[in-house]
């Protein structure tokens, strides 16, 4: 299990920038990201090197922020990878509520999952041998 | 023409012993049985006695909306249930509404009112009368509908809304008099011309009554250069009964009937009376209400008065056009909004701060939209979209259940809204009125 930052910002000229500046400020290190837009405002939601460190400077920056648990799973960059283990969640019921995915030198194709039913879809991925188990650097 | 030729043209001095004679019963009557009044002549160390002439008037405490509100829903009410027909009513600061009721005698001087202000206005028995105003709980619709019948004009009960129809049965039935909010009839001329309906050329229509939200001689001039008709402010408000007054075929201003009402303009920071044509805030005591008199009633609204002699030869006083408002009251979609309500829901919902701002604007349709920004309070813990859409949706709920009408909510960003220092600006007018 991971940890991630979501982030409410306003769907406004420079919101980005603040939510950023203030990462860099702290000289941490945006792994994954993605925003989920719904008109007025959107949801940035990123891991990051130091999860503690930019949770607290954008709190104390005044910012409304979120940590969850996600799940993240390790695969080999190479067709099919994702339909596998999509197919093997919907198979189990596991309902996928968002996802996003990102590759780097340290990891191989690393695609973050937040579902439904995160115990089962725990053990339905440790059968495929997939769950990412180690920590983000 | 006139509906009562007699009362109408009654000379100055007529209508002061009038006046004065039923200002006395009028004290000596919620004296007896009112305990609120009582209580309120006692605190100000006054008796009915005290009041000899108009010239004690400034004696006599004010009666102002809080109070409506302290003694929901009867208290203020000066005759047993038995004898009210009817309730109105309309939305409160805290869910609760302000309900007035009426005697029949109530209603039916409610119709003389109205009856004498449409025929002021040219309005007869030959008119076939649409009335778009809301029916139900709403003055506008009922108010309307009673007075017309009265007149003998046809009456449309078609209340607000279905703007096809609306246009449908205007050309059909042959509306010549419609009555609305001036909003509603921009709106309505442009649906209508997109329906191949030209107002001007396709229809009867010759008069328009508009009112329940405030106007400017501008909306006027638009109104009457898109339609070809003639355009008539009306007043009135729910406490005091509903639509009750409009112009004349002069329109210079609006005839209050001073047999039935008596009205002063006053500083609304002082509450001392202001001499003839200078602005300040209506005042007006009903001289023959019966289920819910109210005595030195603060309207809200900031205009000024005129008593010379109308062209029309009427005698009665005329109000100008209403200029704004002593209070920070809003009127959006017809209904009134204080931003203390929606300060006061917002403050019950943990998941946002105490700092907002209110966006009216108008849609191309002519109705009001009203948007509440406000900010997320940085305390709680959000994961998706939906957290957010959830909440706006649950805000807005709660608005609607509390305003009566429905309300955009947008959070935004903790701290990103404009701080006060003094007295908070927190509304933004962009409707051209």
């Amino acid at each position: 299990m991971i940890k991630q930052i979501s982030v409410f910002v306003e769907n406004k000229p420079g919101r980005l920038a603040a939510v950023t500046e203030k990462l860099y400020e702290k000289g941490i290190n945006i792994r994954a990201f993605t925003i989920a837009e719904a008109g007025d405002f959107g949801i940035i939601r990123m891991v990051v090197d130091k999860t503690e460190d930019a949770y607290k400077a954008l709190k104390d920056a005044g910012f409304t922020v979120g940590l969850s648990d996600v799940i993240a799973v390790e695969v080999e960059d190479e067709p099919g990878s994702l339909y596998k283990i999509a197919k093997a969640l919907g198979d189990a019921e596991v309902n996928i509520e968002y996802v996003y995915a990102f590759t780097s030198e340290q990891h191989k194709a690393l695609i973050i999952f937040r579902v439904s039913d995160v115990e089962k879809a725990k053990s339905v991925l440790e059968g495929l041998g997939v769950l990412f188990k180690g920590k983000i650097k | 023409m006139y509906w009562n030729p007699a009362i109408e043209r009654l000379s100055a001095k007529e209508l002061e012993e009038i006046q004065e004679r039923r200002l006395k019963a009028l004290v000596n009557t919620v004296y007896d049985y009112s305990p609120f009044y009582r209580k309120k002549f006692k605190e100000a160390g006054l008796h009915p006695s005290d009041i000899k002439s108009l010239n004690d008037l400034p004696k006599l405490p004010f009666t102002k909306k809080q109070d409506l509100r302290d003694t929901y829903p009867f208290g203020m009410f000066t005759v047993p249930l038995s004898q009210v027909v009817r309730f109105h009513a309309s939305s409160g600061t805290t869910g609760k509404p302000t309900v007035v009721g009426y005697t029949a005698n109530d209603i039916r001087n409610w119709v003389e009112s109205l009856c004498r202000a449409l025929v002021s206005c040219g309005v007869s028995s030959d008119d076939i009368m649409q009335i778009a105003y809301g029916y139900g709980l709403f003055t506008g619709g009922l108010g309307f509908h009673y007075a017309a019948e009265r007149l003998g004009s046809t009456v449309i009960p078609i209340s607000a809304g279905n703007t096809a129809r609306q246009v449908e049965l205007m050309r059909d039935l042959g509306t010549t008099v419609i009555a609305c909010t001036p909003s509603y009839m921009l709106y309505l001329s442009e649906y209508a011309l997109e329906m191949g309906v030209d107002i001007a050329n396709d229809t009867k229509l010759r008069a328009g009554i508009f009112g329940a939200e405030p106007w400017s001689e501008e909306t006027r001039r638009r109104i009457e250069e898109k339609t070809g008709i003639t355009a008539y402010d009306v007043y009135g408000t729910s406490e005091l009964s509903g639509p009750l007054f409009t112009e004349c075929t002069e329109r210079n201003g609006i005839h209050i009937w001073a047999d039935m009402f008596l009205i002063e303009i006053v500083d609304p920071e002082t509450g001392e009376q202001v001499g003839e044509g200078e602005k300040g805030e209506l005042v007006v005591t009903t001289l023959t209400k019966e289920a819910l008199p109210l005595i030195r009633w603060r309207t809200g609204d900031i205009t000024y008065m005129e008593s010379d002699k109308c062209g029309c030869g009427r005698t009665h006083p005329r109000i100008m056009r209403i200029l704004g408002r002593a209070d920070d009251m809003l009127i959006v979609r017809g209904v009134n909004v204080f931003p203390s309500q929606i300060e006061h829901v917002l403050l019950q919902i943990p998941e946002v701060g105490e700092h907002y701002m209110i966006i009216l604007d108008r849609r191309e349709d002519g109705l009001d939209e009203m948007t509440i920004q406000v900010e997320l309070s940085d305390r709680v813990s959000i994961d998706t979209t939906s957290d957010i859409l959830n909440l706006e949706k649950k805000i807005a709920e709660k608005l609607k259940s509390v305003l009566n009408v429905w309300a955009k909510v947008e959070v935004v960003n903790p701290g990103t809204l404009q701080r006060f220092e003094g007295k908070a600006k927190r509304v933004i007018d962009k409707r051209k009125i």
